[in-house]
């Protein structure tokens, strides 16, 4: 009964953070500053984690939680290295 | 889905509400991404998935895996430590590089740049065009 | 001992950190975190940062206690005014606060505290006049804002680390 209840609980959790991604998405295409669509990107990679983590929890692998991992590291300088590029218009001065 | 089998109710009730609770929050914040009317409005909507939402689902993720391997798994702390640190700074490069390009376009909406602070650019221009 | 160590702090932080990482207690994963927490420490001793003097450990705790029921609180004022249907009375705006905390690392410890609570951003600190800008969500009555930023964040962080 419980195990069922998790597993669903599981589901219905990435398809919100699926609808959650598609938001972003949207926001990233349609954005009308640059700004905006870099936020967009922001929030994409920070759900994109969150659905990695609970995929992590359905499967019980450890592998997935380094990939969300990787995904933070990785995500959080590229959108440092953004908003620097909006802010001068190089990246490395 | 071997692994879901082995969790205790104990266990398993309270990370699927943890779990559903934090998706909601993230899905909100995605949402407020699309209504909220200006750029300054949007980068509030954000943080709302990555403060509770992903304290949410680490919280979740934590009681899951110490239930299934008997003792407590802290990998998760790593994350949140991580995304509790990153998340201002790059939503403050961000809010700050739409600050100055609104700056540099006029915008009306965005507050300018003090006098006495403009006045202290220029002094500042001076001397380095001085001492070129 | 200052040179072999100059930031036990961080020592154990990148230790810890390499622990957590394999989820191993062996003695090579200790040994190597070992050697990989002194290189961290020389590598940041070659750069020479600002020393940071934390004081009142008791006051820091209560202020971390604090701001996570704010960011409790602000999370689901702000879900609310997301999934609100009206839009009109809504009223949000730029807000100016001086400060008078000036040490670089309570700055930045104000800057994570008011960004990371949803509804409250942080756009930008004027170091020569000290005053800051931020952008509130919600701007119903701009005198408790300043309250609260002066009151409940900057005087805590003052104690530690003034």
């Amino acid at each position: 009964m419980t195990t069922t209840l998790l597993a669903g609980a599981l589901l219905l959790a990435q398809m919100l953070l699926g609808i959650a991604m598609g938001c972003a998405v949207f926001r990233m295409l349609r954005g009308p500053r640059a700004q905006d669509r870099v936020v967009g990107l922001d929030t994409l990679y920070v759900n994109g984690m969150l659905m990695l983590l609970i995929f992590g929890i359905r499967t019980g692998s450890t592998l997935y939680f380094e990939a969300a991992l990787v995904i933070a590291l990785l995500g959080f300088v590229g959108t440092a290295a953004l908003a620097k590029f909006l802010m001068r218009g190089e990246v490395i001065e | 889905m071997m692994p879901l089998e082995n969790v205790p109710a104990w266990a398993a009730v309270p990370a699927a509400i943890l779990v559903l609770a934090g998706a909601s929050l993230a899905l909100i914040g995605s949402v407020g991404l699309l209504r909220l009317r200006s750029f300054y409005e949007r980068v509030h909507a954000p943080t709302l998935g990555t403060s509770m939402g992903m304290a949410c689902v680490l919280l979740a993720s934590m009681i899951v895996f110490s239930a299934l391997q008997v003792r407590p798994v802290l990998h998760e702390l790593l994350i949140a430590v991580f995304m509790l640190v990153t998340t201002p700074v790059t939503l403050m490069l961000l809010a700050r590089a739409s600050l100055y390009r609104d700056r540099a376009e006029g915008n009306d909406e965005v507050p300018q740049v003090a006098a006495s602070q403009k006045e202290a650019e220029v002094v500042e221009e001076r001397a380095e065009s001085g001492m070129r | 001992m200052r040179r072999l160590l100059p930031y036990p702090l961080l020592w154990v932080a990148l230790l810890l950190l390499w622990v957590l990482l394999n989820e191993s207690l062996s003695p090579g994963t200790i040994l190597l975190g070992i050697v990989l927490a002194f290189v961290g420490c020389w590598c940041l001793a070659l750069l020479k940062p600002a020393r940071a003097r934390v004081r009142r450990p008791a006051v820091a705790l209560r202020l971390l206690g604090m701001v996570l029921a704010d960011i409790y609180r602000s999370s689901i004022a702000v879900a609310l005014i997301i999934l609100s249907p009206k839009r009109k009375d809504r009223r949000s705006g730029f807000l100016s606060i001086p400060l008078e905390l000036r040490d670089p690392y309570g700055l930045a410890v104000l800057a994570c505290i008011l960004t990371a609570a949803p509804g409250t951003a942080w756009v930008e600190f004027d170091s020569a006049k000290g005053t800051l800008l931020l952008h509130i969500l919600d701007l119903v009555d701009e005198a408790t804002w300043v309250d609260t930023v002066k009151n409940r964040y900057e005087r805590p962080l003052m104690e530690i680390f003034q």
